[in-house]
């Protein structure tokens, strides 16, 4: 079936028609452009939304507290909340089926040297846990420990930015080095990288709770508190995340339903959301460039009916001389798919080309970073090309398996 | 008998309209016989001609083509046949356009699947029996009359076929041309080709054993030349 003939036959139709052929070829591969260029967008959109849901595990809860906004049991709205210790190892213990749980101080950024390079970086006191709920990814040393805590000691994990800037030149090695932050010495155990990548995460020290509360502020105060509910079903998940609600509106006496006094988030149910929304969007995508290639498809089926036409004659010698039925209709589908095929790979590879264009040139932001066009999407538009060259050739095929010779080669 | 047909009829409807163009035929024609069929145009010679060549179907009557009874075939069965039994020659030569002298030859060996290179091959051996072996890589619109109906009838030769029908082969041929191209078809015929060969020249018709006229879809007179 493809026999070199055929080949042969299509370049030299392709060849007496170069301007048809080009406009023709130009729609498919318009219509493969677009949806390339639309899916890998819509791609684009998903990991910049999803950049932000990096850096903390997917079944984390955050609980930081607010400020009132209801009245409650005669108190008014506009009381501050605030969590201490206890609220720590209240929910610590209260919570059923919780896998890791730290709490945070919100402490800012401080300034912290070694030797003569300074900086200011984000100083982010917590439990060892932390680490985990944060999917900290350590390079050298350990994350925090529970002797770090219990012991008060001085330690601090700091980010990779955070070595790169205080150990320069010859001093680089930050392993067991102290550093100054804010007038106290804290040594380095360890050096890790967040999961994003982010610079403002890489700009952080992590150092023990206890210790930050007995130096920094001098009492039992705890900004965050963050847990992860392990491999627990989303009816468990929210069966935690309200018993911490009721319990914490009991202690601090604010009402449960107050959403500004006590903050929960659920990342997982956040994430679920957003996947929703994509799925969402990328159906609309997959419409409005499914409509465009069969606009193609519209073209390449049209300029085949006309070759037919203009073709009526050599068909009809073709029969006198012995073509089956068969071989007319796949003389016409062959070339109906070859010439869609390659238009639409032209466009596969214009898309994609500029997709890595953009790609590369274009800073990640919080919206939209690595446009891509993965395999999948690539098999898929091909396959696409293929079903929509036989769906353009079908008719023109058949009409010119139809054609009767007797009428093909009467002579005018 | 290479052709035998009784009582052939055809007509063609146009609308509400029928037009009865074979109105009962009856012919035999022997293997490596040479025959001419005249007639006026309308007569039905060239109808005759497409049944003969199962390019059309007849409506009613008995047609057997070397032994084979020719009757309500399905197109793939019949463009087998053609393939195999038929050989065809146009008054407009009907060469494929794109393709060259050689390529145009070969096409009918295309259809038997015989691979390129030995298609070429035969193809160039009957390009030059009837002397185009130089023109063989031209293209049609490169070659003057005769030569194109040499081509057309070196197509109509690869298959080795038992029947040539030719439609007016000489028609669009200047009368030195027409001549040369009689000597060429007798020559073929003597090697045991069986041809028809419609015509309305009656000097193209002398040049056959037998001619065959007819008149309203009927024939009036066969002659011995």
């Amino acid at each position: 079936m493809f026999e070199i003939d055929k080949w042969q036959e299509i370049y030299s139709t392709v060849q007496k028609n170069k301007l048809r052929t080009f406009l023709t070829g130009f729609s498919v591969a318009w219509g493969i452009f677009m949806l390339i260029i639309l899916l890998g967008s819509g791609n684009g959109l998903e990991n910049g939304i999803k950049e932000n849901f990096k850096g903390g595990a997917i079944n984390g809860v955050w609980i930081s507290s607010g400020v009132t906004s209801k009245q409650y049991k005669g108190l008014k709205t506009g009381r501050r909340i605030s969590f201490t210790n206890e609220d720590y190892k209240m929910l610590k213990t209260a919570i059923q089926g919780k896998d890791r749980i730290s709490a945070r101080l919100f402490l800012g950024n401080n300034l912290t040297s070694y030797k003569n390079n300074y900086g200011s970086f984000f100083l982010s006191p917590c439990h060892p846990d932390y680490g985990y709920i944060k999917e900290v990814e350590i390079l050298d040393g350990r994350f925090l420990n529970e002797l770090d805590i219990l012991d008060f000691r001085k330690v601090a994990v700091i980010g990779e930015k955070v070595k790169s800037e205080l150990f320069k030149g010859r001093d680089t090695v930050a392993m067991g080095k102290f550093i100054n932050i804010n007038g106290v010495l804290f040594q380095v155990v360890g050096i890790f990288r967040d999961f994003s990548r982010n610079d403002n995460e890489l700009r952080r020290i992590y150092i023990p709770i206890s210790t930050a509360q007995r130096v920094f502020n001098g009492n039992n105060v705890i900004n965050q508190i963050s847990f992860t509910t392990g491999n627990a079903t989303q009816e468990e998940a929210d069966l935690m995340i309200s018993t911490a609600r009721m319990m914490l509106s009991n202690k601090h006496t604010y009402d449960p339903e107050d959403r500004q006094a006590v903050e929960l988030w659920n990342k997982n149910e956040d994430v679920r959301r957003f996947n929703a929304l994509f799925s969402g969007i990328r159906i609309f995508i997959w419409i409005i460039g499914i409509g465009t290639i069969i606009a193609g498809v519209v073209g390449v089926s049209n300029i085949m009916m006309i070759v037919v036409n203009e073709r009526t004659k050599e068909i009809g010698i073709r029969k006198a001389l012995g073509a089956t039925p068969f071989s007319i209709i796949t003389l016409i589908l062959q070339e109906s798919i070859v010439i869609t095929a390659f238009a639409g790979y032209i466009g596969l590879v214009l898309g994609i080309g500029l997709l890595e264009l953009i790609a590369r040139n274009l800073p990640p932001s919080e919206f939209f970073r690595n446009p891509e066009a993965n395999l999948s999407i690539a098999m898929g538009a091909t396959i696409l090309l293929v079903v929509a060259g036989t769906v353009a050739g079908f008719f023109p095929a058949l009409k010119a398996a139809k054609i009767k010779p007797i009428e093909a080669l009467r002579d005018e | 008998m290479m052709i035998n047909i009784k009582n052939i009829h055809k007509s063609y409807f146009t609308g509400n309209n029928s037009l009865h163009v074979l109105k009962g035929i009856d012919l035999t024609i022997e293997q490596g016989e040479m025959i001419s069929i005249m007639g006026a145009s309308g007569s039905g010679k060239s109808t005759l001609l497409n049944i003969l060549g199962i390019l059309d179907v007849h409506d009613d009557g008995i047609y057997y083509l070397n032994g084979i009874r020719i009757e309500k075939l399905n197109e793939t069965k019949a463009a087998r046949l053609r393939n195999q039994y038929l050989g065809f020659v146009f008054q407009s030569f009907n060469l494929v356009s794109f393709k060259n002298a050689m390529e145009n030859v070969a096409l009918p060996l295309y259809y038997q699947n015989i691979k390129r290179k030995k298609r070429n091959v035969i193809a160039m051996e009957y390009l030059d029996r009837l002397g185009l072996k130089e023109w063989a890589h031209h293209l049609p619109n490169e070659l003057s009359g005769g030569q194109k109906q040499r081509v057309a009838i070196a197509r109509a030769l690869i298959t080795n076929p038992k029947v040539i029908l030719a439609d007016e082969p000489t028609g669009a041929l200047d009368s030195v041309t027409s001549m040369e191209m009689m000597d060429v078809l007798s020559e073929i015929n003597k090697k045991g080709i069986t041809m028809v060969i419609v015509t309305h020249e009656h000097d193209i018709a002398a040049r056959t054993q037998k001619t065959v006229r007819i008149t309203d879809g009927m024939i009036t007179e066969i002659i011995m030349n």
